[in-house]
C-alpha cells in the first residue's frame, strides 16, 4: 500500500500532509528498509563524482596528483585553484556567453513555436495539414546530420564566429511545437469567443487569453529548450572559433587540454561550470522536474 | 503581416454571424489563410532557412566532390556513396555506434526503472533523492568527461586505487580497446539516466491507486504489485524510453570525443565523429555528407520501426 502515498505532482504543501496523514501505514517492513539502503547505495554511487571533483578542487596541485588518493589531503584544503581559474581561464566570460545565447535560444523558441503551434491548434487555414505533417516528420532529422551543410551555410551567410551561428540554428524545436499545440487544443474555445465578440484580433486573443492559460507548459518548454541549450557541445563548437564568443561547454574543452596535468584547476573549472544550472535546478525543482517529464513525454 | 487583415477576420464574432458577415474564425476562408499562414511565418523561415535548407543542400553536396577548399563542386553522382560504402572507416565507426547504442540501452532503462520504484515506494525526503539521480544530466559533457576522465585515470584515479583495495588489477579503463566503450556507457549512464529515471517516476505517479487498493485488499505483497500492476501499466512507458534511448544512443558524440577523441585505435569513435572529422580535418564536405545521409537513413528505419511499433500497441 506504501506505494499510493507518494508524492503526487500536486502543487504546494498538500501531498507533504497526506504522507504524513497516512504514515502510520507505511511500517518499516524489511522491504522498506532494503528499498531505503539500495536507494541510498545508488545515491551515494551518483554523489561520489561531484565528491571527489569538489575535494579535488580543494586541493593543491601536489596534493591532487600524489600518487596516493586522500580525501582529506595531507596539505590541507585550499581554494588556491580556483583562484588560478578565475585568473588565466576565461570561465565568466563562457559562463555569461552560455547565459545569453541559452536565453535568446529559449526566448525565440519560444515565440515562434508557440505562435504557430496557436495557428496550428486553432485556425483552420489552407495547407494546415500538410504543414502539420511536415513539422512532425521533422522531428526525425538528427541534429548531427545537418552539422557539415549548415556550417557551409553559416559560411555563406558570413554568420561565422557571431553569436548568431551559435543561436539561430537552435531554435527549431519540432517536437516543442507538438507539445504547445496539444497543450493549445485542450484550452476550451468558449474561452475565446467573448474575445471574439468584443472584436478582438487574433493576435490579441493570442497573447491575453492563449498565452496567460500556457504559463505552465510554456515554462516546461523553456526549461527544457534552456538546459539542452546550455548544455550543447556539437554545434557550438563547430559554428565558433573566436575565444571570445565561446560557450562554457566549449571553453572548457579548450581548458582541459591547456591545464593538461592540472587535476585541481580541472576540476574547479567542471565545478565552476556546473554550478549555474544546480543552482537554478535547487531553486526550482519542482518545476524542472515537471518541465522535463512533461515536455520528456509529450515531446514522442 | 497586418494585423488589420487579421482583426479583420476576428472582428466577427463566431456564434452569432451576422448577416453577409465573413466566416468566423473557425471556418475557412482567405483570411483563415492569411492568419493562419502569418502565425506560422517567423517557424517557416527558420524552419526552411536551418532545417530544411541545410536537409536539401545537404543531399546535394553529397552528389558533389565538394571540399572545403572548394575544390571540385560538380556533380559526381552517387560516387561518394559508393566509396562510403566500401570504406572500412565508415562501418567501422557504425558499428561503434550500434556497439555503443545496444550495450548502452539496457542499463539506461532497467537502472532508471530501479530508481523510479525504490522512489514510488515512498521514502522520505523525496527531493534528495531526486537531487541525486537526476542532477548529473543538467552537467554539460565537458563537465562529465573532466569529473570521469579523472576518476578514470589509471594512476591516480579513484576508480583504480578503489579496486587494488579489493585487490583487483588496475584497469586501462579509456586507453584499453576493449574497455574504454564500457567507460563511456558507465559515464553516460550516470549522466543522462535521470531523464528516463523522471520519465518513469513521473508514468508511476500517474497509475490510479486504485489498482494498488485493491490488489492489496486482495492480498498481494509489493512485488506481486509491482509485477502484476505497476510494470504491465508502465509498458507504453517502456516502450516510448526504449525508443527515445536509442535515437539519443544513435547521436553519441560529445563525451567519446571529450574523453577519448575515438580512440584507442579509433575503438569507440561514433558515426558523427567520423563525419566531423571527414568534415572539417579531412575538408571533404561532399563525401562527409554523403556518410551524414547513410546515418539519417538509419535514424529513419530506427524511427519507422519506433512508429511502427507504436501504432501497433496503441491499435
Amino acid at each position: 500500500m506504501a506505494t499510493t502515498t507518494l508524492t503526487r505532482p500536486t502543487p504546494g504543501a498538500a501531498p507533504a500532509t497526506a504522507q504524513k496523514m497516512r504514515q502510520p501505514r507505511k511500517k518499516l517492513t524489511v522491504g522498506r528498509i532494503a528499498a531505503i539502503v539500495v536507494a541510498a547505495f545508488i545515491a551515494v554511487l551518483w554523489l561520489i563524482p561531484f565528491a571527489w571533483a569538489t575535494v579535488t578542487a580543494f586541493k593543491t596541485e601536489t596534493d591532487a596528483s600524489a600518487a596516493k588518493i586522500s580525501w582529506v589531503p595531507p596539505s590541507g584544503f585550499t581554494v588556491e585553484a580556483f583562484a588560478k581559474v578565475f585568473q588565466d581561464g576565461n570561465i565568466p566570460l563562457w559562463t555569461w556567453n552560455s547565459l545569453y545565447t541559452s536565453a535568446a535560444i529559449t526566448a525565440i523558441t519560444l515565440v515562434i513555436s508557440a505562435l504557430v503551434a496557436y495557428a496550428l491548434s486553432r485556425i483552420d487555414f489552407k495547407g494546415k495539414k500538410v504543414l502539420m505533417t511536415v513539422i512532425i516528420a521533422s522531428i526525425i532529422i538528427p541534429p548531427p546530420v545537418l552539422i557539415i551543410p549548415l556550417f557551409y551555410q553559416m559560411l555563406a551567410l558570413q554568420m561565422i564566429d557571431t553569436s548568431w551561428a551559435i543561436i539561430l540554428p537552435q531554435v527549431i524545436h519540432p517536437a516543442m511545437v507538438f507539445v504547445l499545440k496539444k497543450f493549445f487544443d485542450q484550452i476550451p474555445r468558449e474561452l475565446e469567443e467573448a474575445a471574439v465578440m468584443d472584436g478582438a484580433s487574433r493576435l490579441r486573443i493570442f497573447m491575453q487569453i492563449i498565452l496567460p492559460l500556457s504559463r505552465p507548459i510554456l515554462a516546461a518548454v523553456a526549461i527544457f529548450v534552456f538546459i539542452g541549450a546550455w548544455n550543447n557541445f556539437l554545434w557550438p563548437f563547430i559554428s565558433t572559433n573566436d575565444g571570445s564568443l565561446l560557450t562554457l561547454p566549449v571553453g572548457l574543452q579548450t581548458i582541459k587540454s591547456a591545464y593538461g596535468v592540472q587535476y585541481a584547476q580541472n576540476m574547479a573549472s567542471a565545478l565552476l561550470a556546473a554550478l549555474p544550472l544546480i543552482l537554478v535546478f535547487l531553486f526550482f525543482q519542482r518545476q524542472i522536474i515537471k518541465g522535463v517529464a512533461t515536455t520528456g513525454l509529450a515531446g514522442t | 503581416m497586418s494585423s488589420s487583415t487579421m482583426s479583420r477576420r476576428t472582428n466577427q464574432p463566431r456564434t452569432t454571424p451576422k448577416p453577409g458577415a465573413k466566416a468566423g474564425p473557425s471556418l475557412r476562408s482567405s483570411s483563415a489563410n492569411l492568419s493562419g499562414w502569418g502565425f506560422a511565418a517567423p517557424f517557416l523561415v527558420f524552419f526552411l532557412v536551418f532545417l530544411i535548407w541545410p536537409l536539401i543542400s545537404g543531399f546535394y553536396m553529397s552528389l558533389t566532390g565538394k571540399s572545403l577548399t572548394g575544390a571540385n563542386e560538380s556533380i559526381i553522382g552517387f560516387a561518394n556513396y559508393a566509396e562510403a560504402f566500401a570504406d572500412a572507416g565508415m562501418w567501422r565507426s557504425l558499428g561503434n555506434t550500434l556497439y555503443f547504442t545496444v550495450i548502452s540501452t539496457v542499463p539506461l532503462v532497467l537502472v532508471a526503472l530501479v530508481m523510479a520504484a525504490l522512489l514510488n515506494i515512498g521514502l522520505p525526503a523525496q527531493w534528495l533523492w531526486r537531487l541525486s539521480y537526476f542532477a548529473p544530466f543538467l552537467l554539460a559533457s565537458t563537465v562529465v568527461s573532466l569529473f570521469f576522465t579523472w576518476m578514470y585515470n589509471p594512476q591516480l584515479g579513484l576508480i583504480n586505487d578503489f579496486l587494488s583495495k579489493l585487490g583487483l588489477p588496475k584497469v586501462a579503463w579509456l586507453n584499453d580497446p576493449n574497455v574504454a566503450m564500457w567507460a563511456i556507457v558507465i559515464a553516460t549512464l550516470w549522466w543522462t539516466v535521470g531523464f528516463n529515471f523522471l520519465l518513469y517516476l513521473a508514468a508511476m505517479q500517474n497509475i490510479p491507486a486504485q489498482h494498488y487498493e485493491a490488489a492489496s485488499l486482495d492480498g498481494a505483497g509489493a512485488w506481486r504489485q509491482f509485477f502484476s500492476i505497476t510494470l504491465p501499466q508502465l509498458t507504453p512507458t517502456t516502450v516510448m524510453i526504449v525508443l527515445l534511448q536509442i535515437l539519443a544512443s544513435l547521436k553519441i558524440f560529445d563525451q567519446v570525443y571529450q574523453m577519448t577523441a575515438g580512440g584507442p585505435g579509433g575503438s569507440t569513435r561514433p558515426v558523427v565523429q567520423y563525419i566531423f572529422e571527414t568534415g572539417f580535418t579531412g575538408y571533404r564536405l561532399g563525401y562527409s555528407a554523403a556518410i551524414s545521409y547513410i546515418f539519417f537513413g538509419l535514424i529513419v528505419l530506427v524511427s519507422i520501426m519506433q512508429f511502427v511499433i507504436t501504432r501497433r500497441r496503441s491499435a
